[in-house]
């Protein structure tokens, strides 16, 4: 059954060296759980970003709580570069294992579907392809001379995102985002922060039931207002310009990252 | 001639691009390839010509998905997707595109986000427009550093998509998928060839005559501030305040 836990509790469900899968900003990645995971001493996560990674990616590998990401792109979109990742890769901190998006994407519906692998076209003649020794190219079995890539199955320990709204059933509304119930299908476990949590079922209603997560897959939830800040939640709350240009500039020197994280900890927790 | 500025001639220039195409994508952050898609959308209807249909990433009012990210990259897949908009750090003269970043991978001098969706939307959309406004040997360098998607394939490779043109903030190239190379199709108004031979870092072809950028003409342009700007105002609201402002420096 779906565990209702505190913010706390949830963030010490991901334990180090955890392979840990995280949607990007706007889609529901959970900003306000990572101040939480960071505060555990948390390192060495293997992060998976569904398909890219923005402010949270950021935060985690300025705190030092990255080994190793598996991503298409780390970006703070219109702010710019992540400044806490390019210092990483350029320091030699992080290993990058660099992908394309519907790589990322195709890797975890293989998980989702308990294949091996799934063929993906294009990659073919990459540097992407040529620094990715653990993907493959075979021959389409069906015709001749029709090499194709094999992306291997990619399926995360756990899984953490932010969503409107669950039941308390453990039924989640993830609206259309599909990648977030690709997210929970492929991961062993999958933790969720909530703006709150209602007492009729969410699969009530049918014509809104396609976009609600079912418990199934839920591992544990706990409520987080405005979890998704200073990214936008559909449906709820815009993105906030100027705190992400605020975290960029803090975030272009180590010392600056740590200062801003200390208020950014301080802040949400009260 | 028309008092365009020159942004808005690159937006006219991506519409001419587009001409005959039916769904459209266009990446996140791109304001000048999601206006050329919308002027080419008000330009097809007021010709009563087929709806043309565009899909803005990161916009709740341009992207009519419901299965999450993936669904673009099935919609390409199946050639739903008639064009779409790469740019990179590092694009070189046989068409291949840099996004990861400058020097030795993997811990490159200069590290940028990533490839996002260009390693397969590159190899399966026709008509992939290459976009920078920057035109500098920088940019338009001999050979990337890293290839996040290559100009062409080799026979045998699954191929239907590629580059079709290079558009920076000088000069309009066209791609020779045969050659493998780029052909200088036009230089943009106050700009001169001698000027894109210098700044271009990489060997290219020429056509026969190398003209002016066609700038878009009057009703066009009144299109593009009105009725284009509007719908742009909704998903990039800055932008299309500079946009207005250019124009209106253009009339003072």
């Amino acid at each position: 059954m779906t565990a209702f836990v505190s913010p706390a509790e949830l963030a010490a469900k991901i334990k180090s060296g955890a392979k840990l899968a995280v949607p990007p900003d706007g889609s529901g990645a959970s900003v306000g759980l990572t101040k939480f995971i960071i505060e555990n001493g948390v390192k060495g996560l293997h992060l998976i970003c569904a398909p890219v990674g923005g402010l949270q990616v950021d935060m985690l590998v300025g705190a030092g709580a990255v080994s190793t990401i598996e991503t298409s792109a780390v970006s703070l979109g219109e702010a710019g570069g992540a400044p806490s990742f390019i210092r990483a890769i350029k320091s030699q901190t992080i290993r990058i294992m660099d992908a394309t998006c519907p790589a990322m994407l195709t890797g975890l519906v293989a998980a989702q579907k308990g294949v091996p692998f799934i063929p993906m076209r294009g990659l073919i003649g990459s540097d992407i392809l040529r620094t990715r020794p653990d993907w493959t190219v075979i021959e389409n079995p069906y015709e001749k001379d029709d090499p194709i890539v094999a992306i291997p199955a990619i399926r995360p320990d756990v899984c953490l995102f932010h969503a409107p709204e669950a039941d308390r059933f453990g039924n989640v509304r993830v609206g259309r985002r599909g990648e977030l119930q690709l997210l929970a299908y492929a991961s062993a476990m999958t933790l969720v922060t909530v703006e709150r949590i209602v007492e009729k079922s969410l699969l009530s209603d049918e014509a809104t039931s396609a976009g609600v997560l079912p418990s199934l897959y839920v591992s544990a939830i706990a409520e987080l207002k405005n979890g998704a800040w200073p990214n936008a939640l559909w449906g709820e709350y815009e993105r906030d310009t100027a705190e992400i240009s605020r975290y960029a500039m803090a975030a272009c020197t180590p010392e600056g990252f740590n200062g801003y994280m200390d208020s950014f900890r301080q802040s949400a927790v009260s | 001639m028309s008092e365009a500025t020159a942004r808005e001639t690159l937006i006219f220039t991506i519409a001419r691009l587009l001409e005959g195409v039916r769904h459209v994508a266009v990446g996140a952050s791109s304001p000048i390839p999601a206006a050329g898609a919308m002027l080419l959308r008000a330009l097809a209807e007021r010709r009563g010509g087929e709806a043309v249909r565009i899909s803005i990433l990161g916009s709740a009012e341009h992207n009519f998905f419901t299965q999450g990210a993936g669904e673009l990259f099935d919609c390409a897949a199946q050639g739903r997707i008639d064009a779409f908009f790469l740019g990179g750090g590092q694009i070189d003269g046989a068409g291949n595109i840099n996004l990861v970043g400058s020097g030795d991978y993997p811990n490159s001098d200069v590290r940028w986000p990533g490839s996002f969706g260009s390693a397969f939307l590159y190899y399966v959309v026709p008509r992939v427009i290459l976009f920078r406004e920057e035109h500098s040997p920088r940019v338009l360098v001999e050979k990337v550093d890293f290839i996040s998607a290559p100009g062409t394939s080799p026979a045998g490779i699954y191929r239907v998509g590629g580059p079709y043109a290079l558009l920076t903030g000088a000069a309009l190239f066209a791609f020779e998928k045969a050659k493998g190379r780029f052909r200088l199709e036009s230089v943009h108004p106050g700009h001169t060839v001698e000027e894109i031979n210098a700044s271009t870092g990489f060997a290219f072809a020429a056509a026969p005559s190398v003209g002016a950028t066609p700038r878009p003409d009057k009703e066009t342009l009144a299109l593009l501030r009105g009725r284009v700007l509007d719908e742009l105002a909704e998903t990039y609201p800055q932008f299309a305040e500079v946009l207005h402002a250019d124009a209106a420096g253009l009339a003072a």
